[in-house]
């Protein structure tokens, strides 16, 4: 018998889909059968959709200039040639 | 076709590019080295602003990063993805800012908690059925990211690495130097922290609260 302490602490794997079968099958009844473990269920899916969903924001031009020129003045400190020379053996 | 070895396509194909785009880093070629900055920054400064908390930190973060990564690129050995091995690098100077700025105890990893402890429950609510367009993109942002704020850097990290970011779990625990059961619990207890903040704010208004019975 699945107890709601033992869907929560199996909540993670549930929604990632990695529980063995005969334990998704366990719990996958107690979630049809308990309204508070299908509404934290819910929810915490819903959760995660909300931040995957999230777009990572352009960083400002002027972020990006001072970083490439950070690393040309590495480059040219250590040796490294600035421009692309394009021959690569494969 | 059958028994013939089948030439993966998507993102396998990307990646065996990337391969190459890397070769060439390690080369020297500083335009090739451009282009991995240019396809990962954002991902990087995003996963920075929201382990520091703090734009400023985040930017230095991101120079930081990437500086290192050109620096060291001759031992990435491409056993990991590349964005996988920047990761690593992100994480650990996202996590020294954190340390500087707060000389905070909270902020060790491997601190020891207890994980036997019964993750908490509270708010048990239906959420209205579309939040994302009741709120603005920048509202939503908003919501998100104070929320995140809201979780001690040992679960946020975590979950930024995992749900955000997207990492196996595996990648996780190795960017982290953690255990799987470690990264698992802790992220079971970051995503219902955030369940609960977020209900908070999206529950359907009116409803009867739920509740487990104490
Ligand atoms: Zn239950």
């Amino acid at each position: 018998m699945v107890t709601c302490k033992d869907f929560l602490r199996e909540l993670s794997d549930y929604l990632d889909e990695t529980t063995d079968p005969a334990t998704r099958a366990e719990l996958e009844r107690h979630v049809s059968e308990c309204p508070n473990c299908w509404v934290v269920c819910d929810t915490t899916r819903k959760t995660i959709q909300v931040y995957k969903g999230m777009e990572a924001q352009p960083i400002s031009d002027c972020i990006h200039t001072k970083l490439m020129e950070a690393i040309e003045k590495k480059a040219a400190e250590s040796g490294h040639s600035g421009c692309c020379n394009g021959n690569h053996e494969s | 076709m059958e028994g013939e070895p089948i030439e993966p396509v998507g993102v396998p194909e990307a990646l065996s590019a990337e391969v190459l785009t890397v070769e060439r880093a390690k080369q020297g070629d500083v335009a090739a080295f451009g282009e991995l900055v240019t396809r990962y920054e954002r991902r990087v400064y995003r996963m920075a602003r929201q382990i520091t908390q703090n734009d400023e930190d985040a930017e230095d973060v991101l120079q930081e990063t990437f500086l290192k990564a050109f620096e060291h690129i001759n031992s990435f050995q491409g056993q990991s993805k590349f964005y996988t091995w920047v990761t690593r690098i992100a994480v650990n100077e996202s996590l020294m800012k954190l340390r500087k700025r707060k000389s905070d105890r909270t902020v060790s990893l491997d601190e020891n908690i207890e994980t036997d402890e019964e993750p908490i429950v509270r708010e048990i609510a239906v959420w209205d059925d579309t939040p994302e367009q009741k709120y603005s993109q920048e509202e939503m942002r908003a919501i998100l990211n104070k929320a995140i704020d809201g979780l001690k850097p040992i679960f946020r990290t975590v979950f930024i690495l995992r749900d955000v970011e997207e990492l196996s779990t595996e990648e996780t625990a190795e960017v982290l130097g953690l255990s799987i059961a470690a990264v698992k619990s802790r992220l079971l207890r970051a995503r219902l922290q955030l369940r609960e903040k977020l209900t908070r704010v999206f529950k359907r208004k009116g409803d009867q609260i739920l509740g487990y019975a104490k």
